[in-house]
């Protein structure tokens, strides 16, 4: 019997297990829906059009999002500054904020009544409007830009400091360093990385209606809410759901057909050192490239603090409470997560299983959850859960387990790459020295990964902090989590004080984000 | 080993016995009843107080998330009484089949609409309005076609998805009749953007990002009394205005039927109509000795309430959203 590379029992199993749960929860949950429709179901023009518009704006907001992360990625990979750490960790703030929060605060710069327009009437401008597509695609870039950004950075990082030292030793230019280095590492990033924020975009809906500008920027995760509460129609909910299913398989299958694959082959580890972007003109390009997307990602997030950091020592107490409530689900749903993604990661990218039906099936079964509707999960699981036992009494724990599942195709993404890369360049030493089952996970692949792990756990915290998620539907009276508070507060008038709560809630999942993103840095390099 | 299990037997003893000698009323409403800011928690000690029961919110969303969660549960809803629904949404909770009638003597009301409803018992009511800030706007439009000719910008919510937003359909659908559908040709220049729910728009017009928002008439109330603030105001329309009623049902497989009787009697008491003005912001179906809250004098009064009965309502609604959608999609 061969040596097996992986503790493969276990890690099937568990890895079998995260994908049955994913099944559940995505595929599960419409099921349910299906079959307890009532109602003619059927799809209308209105609904067509809602696909074409969703078609549309997903498109153009991923090929923006991740054409303007490849400057920007490029010139934080290429040039070392003081502060360049806190800046990736800063800029990362929209992705976690919860949508309503994130609007505002772009309203408050790019708005009619934004700093922007205020600037350019003073100069005697004519004012400009956001709402219509673009205001559309400035959202979902300032949601996706920092995710982008952070994925493709992960893939300069993983070329090896020998591999550029080599080519300044040839006298490679910069566009040399593009052509031999920079863009084979792109062409395994980019469609994953353009295939995540496509998903995301995909059922965006309040960000897309509210910058929209008016019923024309109807998306199918509206024309769902709308089969639900306005018609009570379950058939065409579920229909749609499925359309909507089909359209991110589809993205996916292309996607993930059309990533090729790096060799770098193994470092030693070294910082990077790049000779050949030394030069002045580029780093003026660079700098003016950092700073350019640090205004544009950090001037809505201040409009946030300012706008709370005169209320958040004056909040009443039961969104404290929430507070607490939302770091334990967070951490709980974290825990989830890595549980989830760890095994799954290592099924799929185990050796001999790159291109093996592991990665071929269990790969796209991770990524279900972005393409599946929130509202049908929620219904679905109340569906299935009402029977048995009362979700209400649940909503916390229910809430941590879909937000870990929310967060698994980000772990996935950051992951894979990474276990894969520990194989191929240490796989067969490894195989060598025998090093198998769990100790092998301990001695090669865990050190290997350890500042994507940490990255990935602090954006499953991060993310679970800022979800609204399934707790609005189960909403417990006294199990409010602080995205349901704020959301509580502002519809009581209470807006300053809901300012303050959404300062506390981007603190949270900062603090959250960075101890874990840290937590994977720690001594890296000893 | 021994001590944890007798603790646990006593802890079961003393569920056991705590729940057979308090019954509990378990109440479906929206999110915004339930929360610590809404009229749930002052309510909850009210009814405790006289009915020696427990009394169990369970929020859900909205009123339509509210009547969704309801149609899913079935007969099997642990549910007595379902609070929050307003008259789009009772046509179908009647057809459901849930609701049971209601008891015999029924309360005298306060409403400007008279209320005969079998099934439903309103509780509070409000005009749906424009809101904006008296100090930018000195003289604000007074009709729908005003506004439409005005160049003031207005935030409105998507009636699909908000309780707001489908007033303010069936407010233009009432006043205007055929002509509905030229009135949002007409204001689609002034509209800013369409939001998910009330407090987007709400949001985004104390931001600025817009001159006017659809709100109630009692809105100015919030900030003239929580704030202070007496800048804003509601405008008054010559057409009327559509009006939203908020009615509560007794669940008609309710284990609980008395208890829920007496809570349905306490809703149109003073101690419950008491505590709504100032929580949910809405006027009292039932007007309390002690009247309303100082402020709420200050508020626009329209000339004509305007509502569509529950049935028509709900038969119109399709044809309002296609005219809706029609016109602002240009």
């Amino acid at each position: 019997m061969a040596s097996r590379a992986q503790p493969i029992g276990l890690v099937r199993w568990l890895g079998g297990g995260a994908a049955a749960l994913v099944l559940m929860l995505a595929l599960g949950t419409l099921g349910a829906v299906f079959l307890h429709a009532e109602g003619p179901g059927g799809l209308g023009p209105a609904d067509w059009a809602a696909l074409r518009f969703t078609l549309l704006q997903a498109t153009l907001s991923a090929a923006l999002s991740v054409g303007l992360a490849v400057p920007l990625a490029r010139a934080l990979a290429r040039w070392r500054f003081p502060g360049r750490r806190l800046l990736i960790i800063l800029m990362g703030a929209p992705f976690i904020l919860p949508v309503i929060v994130a609007v505002l605060g772009l309203l408050a710069v790019f708005g009619r009544g934004g700093v922007l327009n205020d600037v350019l009437g003073r100069a005697g401008f004519e004012p400009v409007s956001i709402y219509g597509l673009p205001g559309v695609l400035l959202a979902h870039v300032f949601f996706n830009l920092p995710l982008a950004t952070r994925l493709l950075l992960q893939g300069w990082q993983a070329i090896p400091a020998e591999r550029f030292r080599l080519a300044a030793t040839l006298g490679f230019s910069t566009r040399d360093v593009f052509r031999w280095l920079e863009w084979p590492m792109l062409r395994a990033i980019l469609p994953g990385a353009f295939m995540v924020i496509f998903l995301i975009c995909l059922t965006s809906f309040a960000v897309v209606l509210a910058l929209g500008g008016g019923p024309r920027a109807t998306t199918i995760e509206l024309a769902i809410y709308q089969a639900f509460r306005f018609d009570f129609d379950l058939s065409k909910a579920a229909q749609l759901a499925t359309l909507q299913f089909a359209i991110g398989a589809a993205v996916a299958a292309v996607a993930l057909n059309f990533a090729t694959e790096t060799a770098f082959g193994p470092g030693l580890d070294r910082p990077v050192l790049r000779f050949d972007a030394a030069r002045v003109w580029l780093r003026a390009v660079d700098g003016a490239m950092i700073l350019a997307a640090a205004i544009f990602l950090l001037a809505p997030l201040s409009a946030v603090v300012i706008a709370g950091l005169g209320q958040i020592t004056t909040l009443p107490a039961p969104v404290w409470h929430a507070a607490a409530r939302s770091v334990a689900v967070a951490l709980a749903s974290t825990a989830i997560t890595i549980a989830l993604a760890l095994p799954l990661a290592l099924l799929v990218a185990s050796p001999g299983q790159r291109r093996g039906w592991h990665s071929r099936v269990m790969q796209p079964i991770g990524y279900l959850s972005l393409a599946a509707s929130p509202l049908v999960i929620g219904t679905g699981l109340f569906i299935i859960l009402f029977p048995i036992t009362d979700p209400v009494a649940l909503a916390l724990p229910v809430t941590a387990v879909v937000n870990a599942v929310m967060s698994l195709p980000f772990a996935l993404r950051i992951l894979t790459p990474a276990i894969a890369d520990a194989e191929a360049d240490f796989g067969r030493l490894a195989n060598s020295l025998g090093l198998a089952g769990l100790a092998r996970l301990r001695l090669l692949t865990l050190p290997r990964i350890r500042a994507p792990l940490g990255f990935a756990a602090g954006l499953a915290a991060a993310l679970s902090m800022g979800d609204l998620g399934v707790v609005a539907l189960f909403a417990p009276l006294d199990g409010a989590t602080l995205p349901l508070q704020l959301y509580r507060l502002m519809a009581a008038y209470r807006m300053e004080s809901a300012a303050g709560a959404a300062l506390l809630l981007l603190m949270l999942s900062f603090a959250l984000f960075w101890l874990f993103d840290k937590g994977g840095r720690f001594r890296a390099h000893a | 080993m021994k001590k944890i299990s007798i603790l646990a037997a006593g802890f079961l003893a003393l569920a056991a016995t705590a729940s057979a000698e308090t019954p509990v009323l378990t109440v479906y409403t929206y999110d915004s009843f339930v929360s610590e800011w809404g009229p749930g928690p002052a309510v909850e000690k009210a009814f405790e107080k006289e009915c020696g029961c427990d009394l169990q919110f369970v929020g859900a969303g909205d009123g339509a998330a509210l009547l969704a969660r309801l149609r899913l549960e079935g007969v099997h809803t642990k549910a007595d009484i379902a609070l929050g629904l307003d008259t789009n949404l009772t046509a179908a909770a009647a057809e459901s089949g849930l609701f049971a009638p209601l008891p015999a003597p029924r309360p005298t009301l306060d409403l400007p609409v008279a209320w005969n409803d079998p099934l439903f018992q309103p509780y509070d009511w409000g005009y749906f309005a424009f809101v904006y800030d008296r100090t930018k706007i000195p003289t604000p439009p007074t009709s729908f076609r005003e506004l439409a000719d005005s160049d003031l910008k207005i935030v409105i919510q998507d009636p699909r998805s908000s309780t707001p937003g489908l007033g303010l359909l069936l407010w233009v659908k009432k006043a205007h009749g055929e002509a509905a559908r030229e009135i949002w040709e007409g204001l689609a220049d002034n509209i800013v953007t369409v939001t998910k729910g009330w407090s987007e728009a709400y949001g985004m017009f104390l931001e600025g990002e817009a001159d006017m928002v659809l709100s109630y008439t009692t809105s100015p109330a919030y900030h003239l009394i929580a704030e202070n603030d007496d800048t804003k105001a509601a405008a008054q329309f010559t057409e009327g205005h559509y009006m939203q009623i908020e009615v509560a049902g007794k669940i008609a497989g309710t284990d609980q039927p008395e208890l829920a009787d007496r809570f349905l009697a306490f809703m149109a008491s003073d101690r419950f109509q008491e505590i709504i003005p100032t929580t949910n912001w809405m006027y009292p179906a039932r007007l309390p000795v002690s009247g309303l809250p100082r402020g709420f004098e200050s508020l626009i009064r329209p000339d004509t309430a305007l509502l569509y009965p529950p049935e028509e309502a709900a038969q119109i609604r399709h044809k309002a959203l296609s005219e809706w959608q029609a016109a602002l999609s240009r």
